[in-house]
């Protein structure tokens, strides 16, 4: 009898994973078919590329985010991280350093903002939401006080950094290709590697997994450091494609993250989430922003659907 | 009032919980309901509580056939249930919540806290309680706040009240004050239902004791018609005569030396030397500060002052991935908090202490962290049908094998096993004994602290015991007994 139970809750088991594995998916192509039966354009090559494109930047931070949500944790100072590695990177291009080291710089700058995060919040034992929340305004204060308020600009034709946003590799957007590497980068880290197992048992049970010999306190600092270094990407990709970087970019970008990873089916209370379902997250946003457009509705009433479509997918998963 | 529970039957989907069980309660009696964990009990006074539908049988009320619809009606009718794990606002205090649900107030809605408070204070008097009211109840200790809920109970004037395990969480000295009250309690004729694993409690409080296995009502007699083995014997179905297995005293090389020891206000001066192959029990009462030196030791929270020895090494352990890198292991009191990641896979549980073992610069092989993983499970006979299902899906003592599988799987030298056997049954309580001995005699030193003196007793071969943070003594197996200990752990010389 006992066999027979274990056996039922087995099968119960493997259809929630099935489910929570395909409901985003399903959701997607759901959504891209009513779109395309409204506007064929939609589908076309084109148009699939240039929606890749503008997902790439929502993707990258979200990527970074979704580690952070696993381990129980909130990333808010993603926008603000965006602005300030944006703007000193373009700032020391704008001097003439060369734009292959400005790039590097960047990231290193983003996960560096990352690590005061995860600092902050391991060594001083503050909330993740307050912490970051307090950095969100700190970061974005620096950028003002850096740019004085004004867009930085004037990189020179420098072809490196205005291929970075703007370049196409085989026909296809190089923001896209960044972003698929990123995507398989962290993907072996999270769900291949010791160091996502790590995250996950975090955010199962932070105090087990301390007690289990895991180093928590280093693992959540690299995981904020994770999220600033690709916030830093996206940021580059942005100020590429806009040649220039902006005081106020990514303003109330952590919302779009949070909200592509809890469409893909990662909890907010931690311990449970894939990358691929953030992926999928970020292409439904990205597939209604463009759909709406195309359809001609109109940006406020966009903001109501967004909204609608988060409550339905959260509602849906709950379910499960 | 007079309950009758008759021919009681309850499945939950192909599982048969209870099969025919047949309970009666006189007013003023405590009656101990004993059994295994998946005995029953907890479904039966759930269903008399109204909580579950029998799917047969009847429940009789001063002779009345009744149903409860829900425990809120079933409390309205005077039978309370407190369960082990009570639900309180930690931030709210005392007096908000015991009135939680049922504040007293005006017909504007304005809180009567003035009423309240005065009927509060009748029953506070009653039971002997000194609480105030308002103090937060996360300021109160497990003991207190369990008063506060049998104290809940007597507002509704509960005629009938269930514990399930009331003195799992409390000091030695609690227990002697809920013991009273519940003694006040028969005086006025209120009858209780005592679950509890403890023997020895139930033959000092229980009139009646009750044995369930497997569904069914194995037996009820009066509690001094009856005796230890007996009742053990009726839980598991069979004799337990070497319950405890038979212990080789072969000690090997010192392979842990502590010095001086000190944290105040828990412990101060702990001194000791674990031999390798020896399993040391640390006897004393709940709050003598037992955890709080391994929890030291370990890493865990830092001591203040004193030194701890490997091989007769000085080592440094600052957190417990240290300890672990040393080679010891901890199973901690509170397994569902701090041993296990509830919702994830056997698998992850146990391989999360060991990934050396099955990677490579960070990369999982997962093929051969199952092999690693199933060999585990093999060995220690966790009963699961799957080790992709999640851990929370095992009963206790499968669940206590996990986390000795994660250790043992971590190669510790050094167990460290804090109430190994709380909230297992007897059967499996048996295979982790032999498991210990099994990990001793091939060299592993093992430290078991443990409430439970029969046990402590049975598997140690060395014993000492705290008192107030300081070891008051140390007994070998030839002068184990159960007074010298308790003797020992009350301060007595």
């Amino acid at each position: 009898m006992e066999t027979k139970n274990t056996a039922i809750i087995k099968k119960k088991e493997r259809r929630s994973e099935l489910y929570r594995k395909l409901g985003p998916l399903v959701a997607l192509i759901v959504l891209m078919a009513i779109v395309t039966i409204m506007n064929v354009n939609f589908i076309q090559p084109a148009n699939l590329l240039n929606l890749l494109r503008q997902v790439s930047v929502n993707a990258l931070i979200a990527f970074g985010m979704t580690f952070v949500i696993i381990t129980g944790g909130i990333d808010l100072s993603v926008g603000s991280t965006l602005a300030l590695s944006s703007a000193l990177t373009a700032g020391i291009i704008a001097v003439g350093v060369p734009p292959v080291l400005a790039i590097a710089a960047g990231l290193l700058m983003g996960a560096f903002l990352g690590m005061i995060n995860g600092l902050l919040i391991t060594k001083g034992n503050v909330a993740p939401f307050i912490g970051t929340l307090a950095t969100m305004t700190i970061y974005r204060g620096l950028t003002l006080v850096y740019t004085q308020g004004n867009p930085i600009t004037g990189f020179g034709g420098g072809f490196a950094f205005q291929f970075f946003g703007r370049g196409y590799l085989f026909g296809i957007p190089f923001p896209v290709i960044i972003t698929t590497i990123a995507f398989g980068i962290l993907f072996i880290v999270l769900h291949k590697m010791t160091f996502g197992r790590k995250t996950f048992a975090i955010g199962g049970n932070e105090q087990a997994a301390y007690i289990a010999g895991i180093k928590s306190d280093r693992v959540k600092t690299m995981v904020y450091a994770i999220s600033g270094m690709m916030s830093a990407l996206a940021g580059l990709i942005l100020t590429s494609r806009l040649n220039s970087a902006q005081p106020t970019a990514g303003t109330a970008y952590e919302l779009d993250a949070i909200a592509a990873v809890v469409i893909g089916g990662t909890s907010l209370a931690g311990g449970k989430g894939r990358i691929v379902g953030t992926l999928i997250g970020a292409l439904i946003i990205g597939t209604l922003n463009n759909g709406l457009n195309l359809l001609g509705v109109s940006s406020f009433y966009q903001q109501v659907v967004r909204g609608v479509v988060i409550i339905i997918a959260v509602l849906l998963d709950r379910k499960k | 009032m007079q309950v009758e529970l008759r021919e009681i039957t309850k499945a939950f989907g192909a599982n048969q919980v209870l099969k025919g069980v047949n309970l009666t309660l006189e007013p003023g009696e405590v009656h101990a309901l004993m059994g295994e964990n998946g005995a029953g009990k907890s479904t039966l006074m759930n269903i008399l509580t109204g909580l579950h539908k029998q799917d047969d049988g009847t429940v009789h009320i001063n002779g009345k056939q009744t149903q409860y619809a829900n425990p809120k009606e079933a409390e309205e009718n005077g039978v309370s249930f407190i369960h082990q794990e009570m639900i309180t606002w930690p931030d709210m205090t005392v007096l908000e919540n015991m009135f939680m649900g049922k504040e007293k107030k005006n017909k504007f809605g304005w809180v009567q806290t003035k009423e309240m408070k005065k009927e509060a204070e009748r029953v506070f008097e009653e039971l002997g309680i000194d609480i105030a009211f308002d103090r937060t109840m996360k300021t109160l200790s497990v003991g207190q706040q369990q008063l506060v809920e049998i104290a809940k109970t007597l507002l509704n004037d509960a005629e009938v009240i269930i514990m399930d395990e009331p003195t799992a969480a409390l000091t030695d000295r609690e227990i002697r004050l809920l013991f009273k009250i519940i003694r006040q309690l028969q005086k006025k004729d209120v009858s209780l239902v005592y679950i509890s694993h403890r023997m020895e409690e139930i033959f000092e409080i229980s009139n009646r004791v009750t044995v369930m296995r497997d569904g069914v009502s194995i037996s009820t007699k009066a509690t001094k018609d009856t005796n230890y083995d007996e009742i053990v014997r009726q839980m598991v179905g069979r004799d337990l005569e070497d319950y405890y297995p038979e212990m080789t005293n072969e000690k090997g090389d010192v392979v842990l030396e502590v010095n001086h020891l000190t944290h105040l206000p828990h412990y101060e001066n702990i001194s000791f030397k674990l031999h390798s192959g020896e399993i040391l029990g640390f006897s004393g009462l709940m709050g003598a500060g037992r955890t709080e030196i391994m929890r030291g030791i370990f890493g865990i929270d830092p001591f203040e002052d004193g030194e701890i020895l490997l091989d007769g090494e000085r080592i440094d352990i600052k957190t417990p991935h240290d300890a672990v890198k040393k080679g010891i292991g901890f199973l901690t009191e509170n397994r569902k908090e701090e041993g296990l990641i509830l919702d994830f896979p056997v698998k992850d549980n146990i391989s999360i202490t060991a990934f050396e073992e099955f990677s490579n610069n960070g990369w999982i092989d997962t093929k051969e962290e199952k092999e690693f993983v199933e060999l585990l499970v093999k060995r220690l006979t966790v009963k699961t049908a799957g080790i992709d299902l999640p851990v929370s899906s095992l009963s206790g003592g499968n669940q206590q094998k996990v986390v000795l599988a994660k250790w043992i799987g971590a190669g510790s030298r050094i167990l460290i096993l804090d109430e190994p056997t709380r909230g297992v049954d007897v059967g499996a309580k048996r295979e982790i004994y032999n498991l210990m001995k099994e990990l001793a005699e091939r060299g592993v030193a093992i430290i078991m602290v443990s409430s439970d003196l029969p046990e402590v007793m049975g598997v140690s071969n060395r014993v000492l015991v705290v008192h107030e943070g300081s070891i008051s003594g140390e007994l070998n197996q030839n002068d184990l007994t159960e007074e010298r200990i308790m003797t020992l752990a009350t301060g007595g010389k």
